[in-house]
């Protein structure tokens, strides 16, 4: 099996609460570089990089336009921005129309990461009200990747993992609690 | 879809962009990858051919389909008073220096539906220097500049505009600025007796004006690193000394080497300023 390059996650309703969870539990010795888009009502994530950083033992950081993706780094989209990856693992934004009524979109961050990883890409759906993230996954799970879903039943919202799980499916359906235990085990040797 | 036919979608947008340039001149092989595929898929979706090499025969055949072409890859988007903390910097910091000059030049590139441009003549209105100011609208898109010249947009946005308008500073109210009707606003056509529409490309097409300030912005977020530093030189042409240029809240003018001839005006706000005459800039 190849190990994974990049984690990519998405979230919405709630999300704040389950980053915390997933990235505070995530092993701090992971290389992998960590994509994160939350739908959030505010103009800046600077706030939602504070409160993760308290979190969590890997470096949170606002994807900036141009910029390297790092290994073992959380990049979180920007807010108002849909978040793009290049081919040559640089950060690109795009003020493109809304999908799915959000932008930043988890479907349009989902599409292009899966194009640069391939099989190599873990794409993580949580908490949310509504459909995003579902067909970005279903590319994800296509292009060889591994998709996991927060078990609905587990979910403050269940819209969203339960519109990924009917879109895409998923390798792994797992309670909030066990997804950074899963790709800690996925992702480290 | 699976590894190989993502590497046919990648053959195909190339041998697309191929074919704009040929049939059309228009060259989009600078523009950054993964949003160029994004708007031609969604292309293919909205002029229904089964594939991209689909569309690149209505690009050789349906020349009447060129604006739509046009439009769909270049998605003009644009809001009154976006980033109202940059409209701020402008009327707070930027027009106060501007105001020095006896005759000012604007250029506002890829000026989209035009919603930035009004915003401005606003702006310069209620600073009281709109009369001597002339205003260079420019973007690639034909039916976007069609559009911002009627200066027609849909009434739901308007409350997001008046709030964007109060937290830039505005004095009056912004409906003192447009008509409404049915689910319709018009904005006022005073607005626009300064204002120049006109196509630019970027990629091609060369400084046609002395500017004060330039605007540009979220429009580099989609070129390539050369093409960006070759549209920052453009502006670096194109501005007087001590001209401002405007990005973007959220570009990057990290990897390009013409930024080195901006200065920070204010580094939050991505307000710049030129400071060296290009022909010193080797020194």
């Amino acid at each position: 099996m190849t190990t994974p390059q990049a984690i990519a996650i998405g979230c919405s309703a709630g999300g704040l609460d389950a980053l915390k969870v997933v990235l505070g539990a995530l092993d701090p010795r992971l290389t992998q570089a960590v994509l994160v888009c939350c739908h959030s009502g505010s103009d800046t994530v600077e706030l939602l990089c504070e409160v993760l950083q308290r979190a969590s033992a890997l470096p949170v950081t606002e994807a900036a336009e141009r910029h390297p993706v790092l290994s073992g780094t959380v990049h979180l989209a920007p807010s108002g921005y849909h978040l793009l990856v290049e081919k040559d693992r640089h950060f690109a934004l795009s003020i493109d129309p809304r999908v799915q009524y959000a932008r930043p979109s988890i479907d349009v961050m989902f599409c292009s990461a899966a194009e640069v990883w391939h099989e190599k890409l873990i794409g993580v759906v949580l908490t949310g009200g509504n459909a995003d993230g579902a067909s970005g996954l279903q590319r994800i799970r296509e292009l060889g990747g591994i998709a996991i879903v927060q078990s609905p039943s587990n979910a403050e919202i269940s819209t969203m993992p339960q519109a990924a799980l009917d879109t895409a499916g998923a390798d792994h359906c797992v309670d909030l609690s066990d997804i950074a235990p899963l790709i800690n085990r996925l992702c480290l040797p | 879809m699976t590894v190989d036919a993502q590497e046919l979608d990648n053959i195909e947008v190339e041998l697309f962009t191929q074919a704009m340039q040929r049939r059309h001149g228009y060259d989009f092989s600078q523009y950054a990858p993964a949003s160029l595929k994004r708007r031609v898929l969604q292309l293919v979706e909205q002029l229904e051919t089964r594939t991209i090499s689909g569309l690149i025969e209505r690009v050789m055949h349906e020349p009447q389909l060129l604006p739509r072409m046009l439009d769909g890859l270049t998605v003009p988007a644009s809001d009154m008073f976006r980033d109202p903390s940059m409209f701020r910097g402008l009327r707070e910091q930027v027009l106060p220096l501007l105001a020095s000059y006896p005759q000012i030049n604007i250029w506002q590139a890829g000026c989209a539906h035009g919603q930035e441009v009004y915003s401005l003549a606003i702006l310069l209105e209620e600073a009281g220097l709109y009369e001597r100011t002339q205003i260079f609208a420019t973007d690639l898109s034909e039916r976007a500049l069609h559009q911002a010249q009627e200066g027609i947009y849909p009434a739901r946005e308007a409350q997001q505009w008046s709030r964007n308008y109060q937290a830039a500073g505005g004095t009056h109210s912004l409906a003192d600025y447009y008509s409404a009707r049915y689910n319709l606003l018009k904005l006022d056509q005073r607005l626009r007796r300064n204002v120049t529409f006109a196509q630019h490309n970027l990629v091609s097409d060369g400084v046609f004006c002395e500017a004060h300030l330039v605007l540009c912005r979220n429009v580099m977020i989609y070129f390539s690193n050369p093409l960006q530093d070759h549209v920052l030189s453009l502006f670096r042409n194109s501005l007087v000394r001590g001209g401002f240029l405007c990005v973007g809240m959220r570009e990057s003018l990290d990897y390009a080497t013409t930024a080195a001839t901006f200065t920070p005006f204010d580094e939050r706000l991505r307000i710049y300023r030129l400071t060296h005459q290009p022909e010193r800039q080797q020194a």
